[in-house]
């Protein structure tokens, strides 16, 4: 490993919509070094790559590649430069031969000038043999196995002469040999020189391949190490420590009987296995875990949007068997998904239509909607939950995120749930709105409702849930009790051994 | 604030008030009683496909084999007159023929998932080459006494027709709006995943809009069918076109979640008034196609405009 700095970022800074993901943040790659870069989800990983890749534009801060800062980056720029990123899907045209997938973004052709099949093919043999990959130039890419498809990425990075790979989760989905080919290829191009970064949260795979490691937590550098220097408990130390921000209008509240339970509850066409879970009325279940550990997943179960194929799911006792929202919310069960923008709301549709959507048997007789009711309880819940709007039939488009979210909340409530699913409710809003969505969370929670809620914000776990399963792989590794239950502890759990 | 939920009907409404003033200055003989008679006759059938239409393009897709359902049912309606059944009989098959039809297109789109352009595409063309097959091109003549305007004579025959037609257009315009089915037809047509997350299952909603869309082209068919003595085999082309394009210009966005039956009848006025006028005034009506795109290309490009102004203030409020 040699000593010459070859790209840095300093003092980065980027919001969005008032939301700080970065905030003077610092990295540096040397040449010839495998730079590991990790922290919780929303630590500001994947804005700091995207700023690097030149996809986002940061607020201030600049990047620096072999001490001269790139201006007006873009990723048409950051390629030419020789800054190459692979993730965790592979971003191959599936229609295309492996050889032209190579080619493309590496030969500057005019779109009249003639092809050279001959010498493309050539080159990609030539590139794949310095990966290590046997595969045939002439294959389809859709017919590629996924660490084949990583291969050609890789393979196309240097065509493209990369100095600096970017790697984020390459071996999410790797078998134990994929990974350890993937490995040897990593530390050749160390040899050659490239800079890499590689993403993970499979701690135990870092100091197999790492140099450094770098820690992000909420938008800021916290530490770089050695990696040979620190052990897993110490880069776990470091990615939480996270402070708790806001009180949690927390209550003690009268908790009731089981309300629902699953048992050996799973989905194979989701990955969701072997879940055993109980939530009781006046309950808040935390579900933390890392993206991709299941969580979302397994509420869409619950909710009947992916069918259970394995276990049982009871309500209050009794065995249901579930096999669509429609009859999920007639069984009193409520889903506020996460990305309320797309699905949690209907943009056009009037804040009242919003409002009454999952419930409309409630204001119809004869399929004839009772339109001044409906204003009544749109009214309602409009000055209850203080969602901001001149006029409750301005379509949801024209309101706040912290606005729109509490629509979707109002939405549930009125169908006078007993399970309320709550996927990420604070996600992107701002702390106003936060701290008004944890009071009603615990007013519902007083009032009887079981609440299972998903989150990635530790804090917000910690602080609202009386029990926390942590998921990992598709299934609940642990379940904690508030008392025992720490930051370092779920994270330790829902990252892999 | 309420008018601005309706400026895109509101605009094609401006647009066809300053072509009835234009016109009314010219030609006020326009406005004969006869005139306005015909014209409401010839109309009222392509009111009845864009309602369907309506719903259609609401739920995000689209049916171009409405013309050639509109032929196979003008065609059944005669055959199943002359065939000795009384004519309350004859409307219930033909309404039911079009469903049937139209339940093919939606068993198609909404239970297989398949889309919606090409499966009536192909649909346009099957019926329209079944037809030709069946009748050999022949029309059906010799109809018995009672099939013209129903046996009602022809004054009362022709206020059968349009008042029927304007029952339809009343009727879904208040289901549309005060029914939970019509509120399910909105919610599919924005955002059809958000709608299944509300307990709203897309599919059977998209599957009974083209059931609807094939009983309305049986009722148009039907009430086209009994003003003349005889059922051409070739009736309905080029319907889809009109009825699209006053959907289209009646502001209902093509993009599915947005619109009204009030501005599908505005369209179906403009667009299908315009050519006559145009006579009326005085311009060769070899234009009135020419005309008619230009109109539909202005609808469009306001509602690219309207939209866009729509999303800057949504940025502005976040």
């Amino acid at each position: 490993m040699s000593n010459q700095v070859l790209l840095c970022a300093i003092d980065i800074d980027k919001s969005y919509a008032g939301v700080h993901a970065l905030m003077s943040a610092s990295f540096e790659l040397r040449a010839g070094e495998v730079h590991a870069l990790i922290g919780e989800n929303g630590a500001g990983k994947s804005t700091l790559i995207k700023i690097i890749t030149g996809a986002v534009e940061p607020d201030a801060g600049k990047i620096t590649l072999n001490e001269i800062a790139i201006s007006n980056n873009s990723p048409r720029v950051a390629k030419h430069l020789g800054i190459a990123a692979i993730y965790q899907q592979p971003a191959l045209f599936p229609e295309l031969s492996v050889a032209e997938n190579i080619a493309i973004g590496l030969e500057e052709a005019s779109i009249f000038s003639r092809t050279d099949w001959r010498a493309r093919k050539r080159r990609a043999a030539d590139l794949l043999a310095r990966v290590g990959a046997r595969i045939d130039p002439d294959a389809e890419a859709g017919d590629l196995t996924m660490p084949q498809q990583q291969l050609v990425e890789i393979a196309r990075a240097l065509g493209a002469n990369a100095k600096v790979l970017i790697m984020d989760e390459p071996t999410a989905s790797l078998s134990e040999e994929d990974t350890q080919n993937l490995f040897a290829v990593i530390r050749q191009l160390r040899t050659e020189g490239v800079g890499s970064i590689y993403i993970s949260h499979r701690l135990e795979e870092l100091p197999l391949i790492a140099d450094r490691v770098t820690v992000l937590r909420d938008g800021r550098t916290i530490d770089t190490r050695v990696m040979s220097e620190v052990n897993r408990e110490q880069l776990i130390q470091l990615m939480v420590g996270r402070e708790l921000s806001a009180v949690f209008p927390k209550r003690t509240v009268q908790i009731g009987d089981i309300v629902l339970e699953l048992r050996q509850f799973g989905c194979s066409e989701s990955g969701v296995h072997d879940v055993n879970l109980s939530v009781r009325a006046g309950e808040i279940v935390g579900l933390a875990g890392l993206v991709g550990g299941g969580r979302t997943e397994l509420a869409r179960t619950i909710f009947g949007l992916t069918r259970a194929d394995q276990g049982e799911i009871s309500l209050r006792g009794k065995r249901v068997n579930i096999t669509g929202a429609a009859q999920a919310i007639e069984c009193g069960i409520a889903y506020v998904p996460e990305d309320r923008r797309r699905h949690g709301v209907i943009l056009d549709l009037a804040i009242s239509a919003n409002i009454t959507l999952a419930s409309l048997d409630q204001f119809s007789r004869m399929g004839a909607l009772d339109l001044s009711r409906e204003r009544e309880i749109a009214g309602d819940y409009t000055r209850k939950l203080a969602i901001k709007t001149p006029t409750i039939f301005a379509p949801v488009a024209t309101l706040s995120g912290g606005n729109q979210q509490k629509v979707a909340l109002s939405r549930w409530l009125v169908t006078k749930p007993s399970v309320l699913i709550l996927d990420e409710p604070t996600q992107g809003i701002d702390v106003g709105a936060k701290a008004e969505v944890h009071a009603l969370m615990t007013e519902l929670a007083s009032q009887g409702v079981a609440i299972l809620m998903i989150s990635s914000e530790l804090p917000e776990v910690l602080g609202m849930s009386d029990r926390i399963g942590v998921m990992r792989g598709g299934t609940i590794v642990a379940t904690l009790d508030r008392s025992e239950a720490t930051q370092e502890k779920i994270l330790a759990l829902a990252l892999s051994h | 604030m309420k008018l601005n939920r309706y400026k895109r009907e509101l605009s094609a409404a401006a647009a066809y008030a300053a072509l009835l003033i234009v016109v009314a200055i010219i030609a006020p003989s326009f406005f004969s009683t006869t005139n306005l008679r015909d014209l409401a006759l010839n109309n009222a059938p392509v009111l009845l496909v864009a309602i369907g239409m309506t719903t259609v393009i609401l739920v995000a897709q689209i049916d171009i084999s409405v013309g050639s359902q509109f032929a196979v049912a003008s065609v059944a309606a005669g055959v199943l007159a002359k065939s000795g059944m009384t004519m309350p009989v004859v409307v219930a098959l033909v309404v039911l023929i079009g469903a049937a039809m139209g339940s093919l297109n939606g068993a198609l789109i909404g239970w297989l998932r398949l889309p919606s352009i090409i499966v009536t595409l192909a649909m346009l063309v099957a019926w329209r080459d079944a037809l030709r097959w069946t009748t050999g091109g022949e029309w059906v003549q010799d109809l018995p006494a009672h099939f013209q305007w129903l046996g009602l004579g022809q004054s009362l025959g022709q206020w059968l027709i349009v008042i029927a037609s304007l029952l339809m257009l009343i009727f879904f315009a208040w289901t549309l709006r005060n029914m939970a089915a019509g509120r399910a037809v909105y919610a599919v047509g924005s955002d059809a995943e958000a709608a299944r997350l509300a307990g709203i299952e897309p599919t059977r909603v998209t599957f009974f809009v083209f059931v609807l869309m094939g009983a309305l082209v049986g009722l148009a068919a039907l009430l086209n069918a009994i003003r003349f003595s005889t059922v051409p085999s070739n009736a309905g082309v080029g319907l889809e076109l009109k009825a699209i394009a006053a959907v289209v210009v009646g502001g209902t966005a093509i993009t599915g979640g947005r619109g009204t039956l009030i501005g599908t009848l505005i369209g179906v006025a403009l667009l299908g008034t315009i050519g006559t006028a145009l006579t009326f005034i005085g311009i060769n009506p070899f234009w009135e196609k020419a005309i008619q795109g230009a109109i539909i290309l202005a609808a469009l490009g306001s509602d690219f405009v309207l939209g866009r102004v729509e999303r800057m203030r949504a940025a502005h409020v976040n």
